[in-house]
């Protein structure tokens, strides 16, 4: 069913009992063109992608849980193209410009929302070094802005711009970032998925790979063995634990970061800011909730849950940046796990073993990735050729030193 | 978390920075003279990069940063965060290097 002004009227008149279902609950087939694994939103988006761009429908996506269960429906939901490496920029655009489109291409309402995203500066090198990320922005086609104190104060009179230690003198605006409703992304793309023939295989976990003659032509799972063609995974902070099933070890380590939210406010923040001098982004929900949170907890962990520490360092942030928080309740807190890379950006590309194909190491930014991520996956599965945008993501860059380390600090993964 | 510290007893984690796995201890040789050949080089590739990232039991390096700046190897679950075992890194760092020569 498409949506549409008059499927809602329709609906509103026949008191909302004709809604279906968005995806069929297929039973698994024993053989496939494609298999994802992974219903994430990289994996929903890649097979988005593969049935509606490269015409590939006989694709199933494998998720252990269900939909949304994973980062995708754990994010601060921030999307943004503020990057400054070649690598990276021309990317994030790709995929900031497929939000912009996304809601009438899949004919879903994922309450994408451009409210702009504001990075603050505290000190005249931090001012420069903005500066130049606004330039190689707007050099790969994005929009930044550099504004000054009083446009800040103009935009937010709350925040404490005479802080002893750490006074706003500006910040980097880029208007075009903003915050989407996460999980209506999974659902968007599954249903889009879905509607070109694509299995979207719920509480079915990949336990193993078949391999014949060293090729990939399948995958073990809890629901038995499904052959394919080619097999694309993409399990976020799983990474490390499917891909050791073939015998790989990543450049990667498993973090986990936690997200807050406090109780329900009247509108007070009508973007998202980030704090220059300590890591701190807050924005606030459609439902009046801030949003906040910080650095990871910077140990290895599965848990999906964190510890106090980390809660008291980012409330710190918040206290520093915008002392009016302190009045505000925190209701919920959550954690996710992250597959940190060894030089923070991601790995889109094929793996030594044919027919095996990785997408990983999104860190904790892959949430505004997930559009391009998709096109660009499916792109490298269904042509076998990496996608311009994506061929720096490559999976041997550390052996070559091709890295893309925006922050300069080395294969340290906790400090990315 | 608290960790057990083998001079100090139980300490806040917070007082202390994790380096991830144990296994950098151990950094493979240069190659002979120290020319690096390709085996050389392909072992540094994968002690600095690649990393078991285990679900489960995991050792692990944390440096004592806001106490004695000791290093101790930490023997962690990263499924439920408890800590099983810590010791100096030294004494760790000690008996790997035996069992390497051991080995070779
Ligand atoms: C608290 C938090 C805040 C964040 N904030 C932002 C933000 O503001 N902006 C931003 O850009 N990014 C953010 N991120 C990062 C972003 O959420 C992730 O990088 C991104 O969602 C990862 O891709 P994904 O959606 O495919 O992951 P996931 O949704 O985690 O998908 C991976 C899926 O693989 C499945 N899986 C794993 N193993 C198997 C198996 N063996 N068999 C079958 N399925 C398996 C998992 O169940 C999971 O559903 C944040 C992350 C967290 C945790």
């Amino acid at each position: 069913m498409r949506y549409s002004v008059f499927s809602i009227l329709n609906q509103a008149l026949r008191g909302n009992t004709g809604w279906k279902p968005v995806w069929r609950e297929p039973e698994p087939r024993p053989a496939y063109d494609i298999i994802i694994v992974g219903g994430g939103g990289h994996g929903l988006a890649t097979a988005y992608y593969l049935s509606n761009v490269y015409g590939i429908t006989n694709v199933a996506v494998l998720e252990k849980g269900y939909l949304g269960s994973g980062n995708i429906g754990r994010n601060t939901t921030i999307i943004r193209s503020n990057y400054l490496l070649d690598g990276n920029e021309p990317f994030y655009e790709m995929s900031l410009k497929l939000w912009e489109g996304l809601e009438q291409d899949f004919n879903y309402n994922a309450m994408v929302s451009q409210r702009g995203v504001l990075n603050l500066y505290h000190s005249d090198g931090q001012r420069d070094a903005y500066a130049r990320r606004g330039n190689a922005m707007i050099l790969n086609g994005a929009d930044a802005e550099l504004i000054d104190q009083d446009r800040v104060r103009a935009m937010y009179p709350f925040l404490d711009f005479d802080n002893g230690r750490f006074p706003i003198q500006g910040g980097l605006l880029q208007r075009r970032g903003g915050s989407v409703r996460h999980d209506g992304v999974a659902w968007g793309y599954a249903r889009g998925a879905d509607s070109r023939g694509v299995d979207i295989i719920q509480h079915c976990e990949v336990q193993g790979f078949i391999m014949e003659g060293g090729t990939c032509v399948g995958v073990e799972t809890s629901r038995g063995p499904i052959r394919a063609n080619r097999v694309g995974v993409a399990a976020a902070g799983s990474s490390s634990r499917v891909m050791e099933q073939a015998g790989m070890r990543l450049p990667i380590e498993s973090h986990v970061l936690q997200a807050f939210v406090s109780e329900g406010l009247k509108p007070i923040i009508p973007g998202v800011i980030t704090y220059g001098a300590g890591h701190f982004y807050i924005s606030q929900s459609d439902k009046g909730g801030l949003v906040f949170g910080g650095d990871i907890d910077g140990y290895n962990s599965y848990a999906q849950r964190g510890n106090l520490p980390i809660l008291e360092h980012v409330c710190e942030g918040g206290m520093a940046l915008m002392p009016a928080i302190g009045k505000a309740r925190m209701v919920r807190s959550w954690g996710g796990i992250m597959d940190m890379s060894m030089d923070g950006s991601p790995i889109i590309d094929r793996t030594p073993i044919d027919g095996l194909y990785l997408n990983a190491g999104w860190c904790y930014g892959g949430f505004k990735a997930t559009p391009a991520s998709g096109y660009c996956f499916a792109h490298l599965l269904a042509t076998g050729e990496p996608h311009d945008n994506a061929a720096a993501y490559r999976l041997d860059r550390f052996r070559s030193g091709a890295v893309i380390d925006e922050k300069g600090s080395g294969a340290q993964p906790n400090l990315h | 978390m608290l960790i057990n510290h083998p001079l100090l007893g139980p300490r806040d984690a917070a007082e202390f920075t994790c380096f991830g796995d144990a296994s950098l201890l151990l950094r493979p040789d240069p190659g002979p003279n120290g020319e690096p050949d390709q085996a050389a080089m392909d072992a540094f590739h994968d002690y600095l990069h690649l990393r078991d990232n285990p679900a489960g039991t995991h050792q692990e390096l944390w440096y004592h940063e806001q106490g004695d700046r000791s290093w101790l190897v930490v023997t962690r679950d990263t499924i439920n965060h408890s800590i099983i075992k810590v010791e100096l890194a030294r004494n760790v760092k000690a008996r790997n290097l035996k069992t390497r020569e051991g080995a070779g």
